[in-house]
């Protein structure tokens, strides 16, 4: 295939032929996605910072491996844009805060590294919510990054960046963040695949920690097949993070590969209450189009989903409000200066986090104080293990759980910004994936008749992902035929 | 429920947050919002229920430990290089003890 007309629409499948066989160099590659990433970004504002020499760099390592017969790596001249929450050796890293905006981390994190070794170019760092707390990315320091498929809307959040990017063509796959749902809510929002593996799976070294026990790295790509290569290279047990898990990775092609037919998918009711109506029909014909792949569907019941909201605010803004004080005005290049070191701490904070921030720091330190902590923080564990274990009781009838990922698609730009507790609870169809610690993704299902994009959620047992993405790439290339 | 002006302006203190006279009135509304959701939580007896803290998995106690070797670490010079202000080696902060 030729390059010029065909950014857009790339794979990872597609680039490795087209250099295996000549028909571009990765150096033509990265100059043509570079120039395109320029020329769409004032549409969207996807990207905060573009990489220019990075890309021409490991472009440069490319060719000479082809041209040597030296190793060529599965993701080699793939453009990739990453969440700039993962931090990028020499590359400026913000978080979306005027906190970290001059912030140069000093090493990559562990899923870049791996990115990296497999001939992956890095083009750039893509916008997000502030330290990744939002639904619509509205609340970057930086402005919001608008959807792709209708400008006047939300991408989603607070991966809103990764996606639109990935929607938009100016990458082809890109790295995203997930704590609440922020990985396949923009993907439902944008029309591409999202995928958060199950905690532990893919390591959060280099992960700026937002809420540690619920924090993931997952993929984006335009389809289930490259989301599942970016996924193989990244996952595996990383000693740089004791909480990344030991079990082997499945080899995700293979498997996914398989027929549907037989796979016994469960329909958790609780998340087919209170949707749009076209929505919810976009949905049910997405369940019918899996019943007629010969799945076998059936009505489950996770009775706990209605306490998610609450459960999440409480443990992710307390885990936040613990991780986020290292941003004092010491360490990370801003500071306000103040005449005692308290006030500079406080000026600094005061200054350099968004309003969004500080509600959760708020919260999370009240629900720590003294006083407070059984009821809010010890209640919301224990009403952590109970929605963990809808999951577990459900996997016992069922292989999949299928749902929608969001009650409605993407929404106007600044029509929830002035309610926070509304915009937290449209999440609560993707907070229990987190909570839980099952893999789930985003695959596209439909578009609303004012063309905006639907997403269809499937969930899956801890480490089962290769199950996640039989169901999602079966349904993706029927539903294309 | 709703946060007095005093309790968030104490919740701040605790945070390290200088918040304005503003950000005050809008926090004791948007606090206190969240936290009456919040008590739904009540409805459920989790007297019996152990809290978890984090998604565990089988494996070895000991699997997260790594042999303990030395290893490269960043050195002084890339570790303050993202200070706010830095010397002689040190991240530099305003004088915490005055003299007499």
């Amino acid at each position: 295939m030729s390059l010029s007309d065909n950014i857009p629409s790339l794979t990872i499948a597609a680039v490795r032929e087209g250099l295996l066989n000549k028909h571009f160099s990765a150096k033509e590659l990265a100059e043509r996605a570079l120039k395109y990433a320029e020329a769409e970004n004032p549409k969207t504002n996807a990207y905060l910072t573009l990489a220019p020499e990075r890309a021409l760099a490991a472009a440069a390592k490319v060719d000479d491996a082809i041209a040597k017969g030296g190793y060529v790596g599965v993701l080699a001249g793939v453009p990739l844009a990453v969440k700039d929450v993962i931090v990028t050796k020499g590359l400026r890293t913000t978080c979306g805060s005027r906190i970290l905006e001059h912030y140069i981390p000093p090493y990559n994190a562990t899923a870049v590294d791996r990115l990296e070794h497999e001939g992956a170019l890095i083009i750039g760092k893509t916008n997000c919510d502030e330290f990744a707390m939002g639904s619509s990315n509205e609340n970057s320091a930086f402005g919001p990054v608008r959807n792709p498929k209708a400008l006047d809307r939300v991408p989603g959040g607070s991966s809103g960046g990764s996606a639109a990017a990935v929607a938009q063509g100016t990458a082809v796959v890109s790295l995203g963040s997930d704590t609440g749902g922020s990985i396949r809510q923009p993907a439902s929002f944008c029309g591409v695949v999202g995928v958060t593996p199950t905690y532990g799976r893919v390591s959060r070294y280099g992960l700026v920690a937002f809420a540690s026990s619920l924090d993931h790295i997952g993929p984006f790509a335009r389809t289930v097949e490259d989301a599942a290569t970016v996924l193989q290279v990244i996952a595996g047990h990383d000693d740089q993070d004791a909480t990344s898990a030991f079990a082997p990775v499945d080899d995700y092609h293979a498997l996914m590969r398989e027929p549907a037919s037989g796979i016994k998918i469960g329909l958790p009711k609780e998340y087919f209450d209170g949707l749009s109506s076209e929505t919810g029909a976009i949905v049910d014909k997405a369940i019918r189009h899996l019943e007629k792949l010969g799945c076998q569907i059936r009505e489950v019941s996770l009775p706990h989903t209605k306490y998610a909201v609450s459960c999440y605010y409480i443990i992710a803004t307390a885990e936040a409000s613990s991780n986020l004080a290292r941003y004092d005005g010491v360490r990370y290049t801003i500071r306000t200066e103040a005449g005692t070191l308290a006030d500079m701490y406080r000026n600094t904070r005061g200054a350099g986090f968004g309003a969004e921030v500080k509600r959760r720091i708020m919260l999370g330190t009240y629900v720590l104080s003294a006083g407070y902590y059984d009821a809010y923080y010890k209640k919301a564990q224990q009403v952590r293990t109970l929605i963990t274990q809808d999951f577990r009781e459900a996997f016992e009838d069922v292989d999949v759980l299928v749902a929608p990922v969001s009650p409605f698609p993407a929404f106007r730009i600044g029509e929830k910004v002035d309610d926070p507790l509304a915009m937290y609870l449209s999440d609560v169809y993707t907070l229990t994936g987190d909570l839980s610690g099952v893999p789930c993704m985003s695959v596209p299902c439909g578009e609303s008749s004012a063309g905006l994009p639907v997403g269809l959620q499937v969930f899956t047992k801890h480490f089962d992902e290769a199950t996640m993405f039989r169901i999602a790439h079966n349904y993706e290339q029927s539903r294309a035929q | 429920m709703r946060l007095t002006d005093e309790q968030v302006r104490y919740v701040a203190d605790l945070a390290n947050l200088r918040l304005s006279d503003d950000e005050v009135v809008r926090m004791s509304h948007d606090l206190g919002q969240i936290l009456t959701h919040i008590e739904q939580l009540n409805e459920l007896d989790t007297s019996t229920v152990e809290p978890m803290a984090q998604v565990l998995f089988d494996a070895e106690e000991t699997a997260t430990l790594r042999e303990d070797v030395p290893r490269a670490t960043l050195g002084e010079r890339t570790a303050l290089a993202n200070a706010a202000l830095s010397g002689s080696g040190y991240f530099k902060v305003p004088k915490v003890i005055e003299r007499s």
